[in-house]
């Protein structure tokens, strides 16, 4: 390093703050004896030591330091009050190469913005914190911080901060020492060149920490602000050092990296479109039919709407699902909605799933129903009147007691956890039951000899979707099919 | 290799199919019902792309990262329902105020406070008047299906980019939850690489984003170019669906779940020889102005259909400045409108005028 930089200004710095406004361009705007310029050269120095200035990035706080961007020339962006650390985190994951620095102070760290610090410091983001403490808002005029000392007069402490209604200073760097993921936490102070010199070699740590990819590196700086404290240089020192210090013990608190390997790059993110079709389309059945395949029953002509209610865990929404593909694989429109709502926690399920040639309006069958399966008497109660009176009623006969209905409307109940049970051994195949009992049923309504053997594929199709990689669970379902069409 | 674009989803599964294939990078999100299967299938889905899938620790957290990921030239989204959007709208008046795209997504349910997870679409004025600080707007698509639920998040991302401001899917617990058929769009070729993006070196001086002026006519100045922004696209840019509207006597206005119960009830009534029509809107901002001032150059009135207690009315009103009479049929609280309730208050109206 040469002695240029030592004394002079470190080219991560502008030659001139020309993003500053008004007509001073060559100082910071920062207060007299103000901690912020020293700290501000230091990290300026270590990014020069380091050479990262090219892919570094600062995340400037709300506070004293918005404006660290009139002075680094490295990417950097302003952010909301206390997110820094939650934009930092995006920026480094989004930009892995990147080094990214949060800058923030008391009020903006340790208050409105301890939770995202905090969650980012835990997550261990490969970030450095730089967090100047200074016992107060400096920028609003010198209010209370959460860094307050007991007793200490500030704007809106006038009486002096209360610990028993204001609580203590909040120490940060030993709640961060609590965390198992930062791998580098130390508290600095500026009061004297020999404190200056260890914040240098900590700020250095942190920088050389970034460059490594190490982790998370928090470090403290115990900062003077005699303006708003309404005291001299000397004053400020001498406050720090007999007061603060003992709240804010300097010091390592922790140190990994040592023991630590170089962090290492993501797999870059694949944007090849083949591949991203690869991972995102499915590749297409061998069973699929041609994109003009049209079912030709007379009934497929209208939309067709099927309710189906019972108890969670029946599976009532998963049968749902099956008829909705099993339509989706024979180029219908489709909707399935879920019973959705309060009643979605209490117990009981139902979906509703509408299958048409043409657009499907409403996905809520609310009336003019095909279909309904029962599970329950509940479910039956609540779903009959949306049932045409020409409708189909497919029920569970040792659940659902039926009173008067229209002698135009069909009624079949079948067990079909027992006939599952009986069949396969389990009553988890009873969804496969149904959709046997239905073929049956559809085949006594009209649809045609053609149609009904492909419902058989469209049904063995839709469960190898399914269960493709457990070919006994293709099998069994499959059977408890073929149970569905016998026990009707 | 062949492949089947043609995939039974939920409308928030679907979210996240179109947001990859619009080639976003990076999903920061937090679990809300009933949106978070958006959240479910981005954790499934972005690392199999080595993208970024970030369960955040808020929905703070979660806009905040959407900020740093977009500053640094990348593509995000997150996505909630009315409480986390609450939250996020700290964050959307950055984004507006950095003039930098993103997408969000809302899945509305009910409110206010707790409210509960089912559906309602309360949230069109935070949403559509730009509900953080400022004056400001978002580019706000409404879908009312699975198959645009991918489609309008794929279209979101590039005019997002184009115009340089967030954009967000506004659509309600039904259209998030249910499932339907739909046709993935082709993944596009990226060559994302914003000029502005922070840390760019232009005549060797890095890129900054910032959101502060602290010079009076400096903050008025970025104020004008927002807004002339948003006249341009709302001149140009209006998006929408009108279903039997050019001989209608009477026009149902009506935005996600609401107008699929529309169109059920434009269906049934003019099956009963009423000349009864429906504008969709397919955004709300740029809000659709044209459609509805033509209509009302031959219709007697319009009729909203809200699940809230009349939010988006105020912008038909406004759109027709009161020329006409404007009614609200709505339900709320997670109730939903039926077809023959829509039916019903349709009738009347069509008699009253």
């Amino acid at each position: 390093m040469s002695e240029k930089i030592k004394f002079g200004r470190s080219k991560v710095f502008f030659e001139t703050f020309n993003r500053r406004p008004g007509p001073i361009k060559k100082n910071m705007h920062y207060c007299p004896g103000c901690g912020h310029g020293i700290l501000h050269k230091l990290i300026a120095e270590a990014i020069e030591h380091y050479g990262i200035q090219e892919n570094t990035t600062l995340i400037a706080p709300v506070g004293c330091a918005v404006f660290a961007y009139y002075y680094f020339n490295v990417g950097s962006i302003s952010v909301p009050h206390g997110r820094a650390p939650a934009v930092a985190t995006g920026a480094g994951r989004a930009n892995p190469e990147s080094y990214v620095i949060s800058y923030q102070g008391d009020g903006d760290l340790a208050a409105i913005g301890f939770n995202e610090f905090l969650q980012a410091a835990n997550r261990g983001e490969k970030m450095t914190v730089f967090f100047v403490n200074n016992s107060n808002y400096g920028m609003t005029g010198g209010q209370m911080a959460p860094t307050t000392l007991p007793g200490q007069k500030t704007t809106t402490s006038p009486y002096g901060r209360n610990p028993e209604t204001e609580g203590y200073p909040t120490p940060v760097c030993e709640i961060v020492n609590a965390l198992t993921a930062p791998v580098y936490i130390e508290r600095v102070a500026l009061t004297t060149p020999g404190r200056v010199a260890a914040a240098k070699k900590a700020v250095y740590k942190g920088i050389q920490n970034l460059k490594e990819r190490k982790g998370f590196s928090l470090i403290e700086v115990v900062a003077p602000c005699p303006i708003n404290l309404k005291m001299d240089a000397s004053q400020v020192n001498e406050f720090i050092e007999k007061q603060m210090l003992n709240y804010f013990p300097l010091g390592c608190l922790r140190d990994r990296t040592g023991e630590m390997e170089n962090g290492k790059l993501p797999a870059p993110v694949i944007r090849d479109e083949e591949e991203v079709r690869k991972v995102l389309f499915p590749v297409r059945s061998e069973h699929g039919v041609a994109a003009d395949f049209r079912n030709t029953s007379e009934f497929f002509n209208s939309e067709l709407r099927v309710k189906i209610g019972g108890f969670g865990g029946q599976g009532v929404l998963s049968l749902g699902v099956m008829l909705a593909n099993m339509a989706r694989l024979r180029n219908f429109n489709v909707s399935w909605m879920p019973s959705y709502g309060p009643e979605q926690r209490g117990g009981a399920a139902c979906c509703a799933v509408t299958v048409s040639r043409g657009a499907i309006p409403s996905p809520i069958i609310d009336r003019g129903g095909n279909l309904l399966i029962a599970m329950t008497q509940a479910a039956f109660d609540k779903f009959i009147p949306e049932l045409r009176e020409d409708g189909i009623l497919i029920y569970d006969h040792t659940a659902v007691k039926l009173p008067q209905l229209p002698a135009t409307m069909q009624t079949y109940g079948v067990d079909a956890l027992a006939v599952a049970d009986e069949k396969l051994g389990s009553s988890k195949f009873a969804n496969s039951v149904l959709i046997g009992v239905l073929a049956a049923v559809l085949a006594k309504n009209g649809m045609t000899e053609a149609d009904q053997a492909d419902f058989n594929r469209a049904f063995a199709e839709a469960v190898t979707e399914k269960f493709g990689r457990k070919p006994g669970a293709v099998e069994a379902n499959l059977k408890a099919f073929e149970a569905g069409k016998a026990a009707l | 290799m062949a492949y089947n674009k043609r995939l039974l989803l939920k409308g928030n599964e679907a979210a996240v199919y179109g947001a990859l294939l619009a080639g976003c990078d990076c999903y920061f999100g937090y679990p809300i019902t009933p949106a978070s299967e958006i959240a479910q299938a981005a954790a499934l889905l972005f690392p199999k792309l080595n993208r970024t899938f970030l369960q955040a620790e808020s929905e703070i957290g979660a806009i905040n990262m959407v900020i740093g990921c977009v500053a640094s030239g990348r593509r995000a989204m997150t996505a909630s329902s009315g409480l986390g959007i609450s939250l996020k709208q700290e964050g959307m008046s950055y984004l507006a105020a950095y003039e930098m795209p993103a997408v969000i997504v809302d899945v509305m349910r009910g409110g206010p406070g707790l409210g509960n997870i089912g559906p309602e679409q309360a949230d069109y004025f935070q949403v559509v008047k730009g509900g953080g600080h400022g004056s400001y707007r978002c580019l706000v698509f409404t879908p009312n299906s699975v198959q645009e639920m991918c489609d309008m998040v794929y279209q979101a991302f590039p005019m997002a980019e184009k115009y340089r401001m967030p954009a967000y899917v506004l659509t309600d617990g039904v259209i998030g939850q249910m499932m339907e058929s739909l046709e993935l769009p082709e993944p596009v070729g990226y060559d994302y690489d914003p000029e502005w993006k922070m840390g760019r070196r232009v005549n060797g001086e890095a890129n900054v984003i910032t959101s502060i002026y602290m010079e009076y006519n400096d903050l008025e100045a970025l104020n004008h170019r927002l807004q002339d922004k948003y006249a341009l696209i709302q001149r140009t840019e209006q998006s929408v669906e009108e279903i039997a509207v050019d001989d209608a006597d009477l026009v149902m206005v009506a935005y996600g779940i609401s107008s699929r119960v529309g169109q059920g009830a434009v269906q049934v009534l003019r099956d009963k020889g009423l000349k009864v029509g429906l504008i969709r809107p397919k955004m709300v901002f740029p809000f659709p102005t044209d459609s509805l001032v033509k209509a009302a150059g031959h219709v007697k009135g319009f009729l909203c259909l809200e699940h809230s207690a009349g939010q988006m009315i105020e912008d038909v009103k406004l759109a027709i400045e009161c020329k006409l009479p404007v009614r609200l049929c709505n339900r709320m609280g997670g109730n939903l409108l039926t077809v023959a309730d829509v039916c019903a208050a349709a009738e009347t109206m069509l008699k009253e005028l």
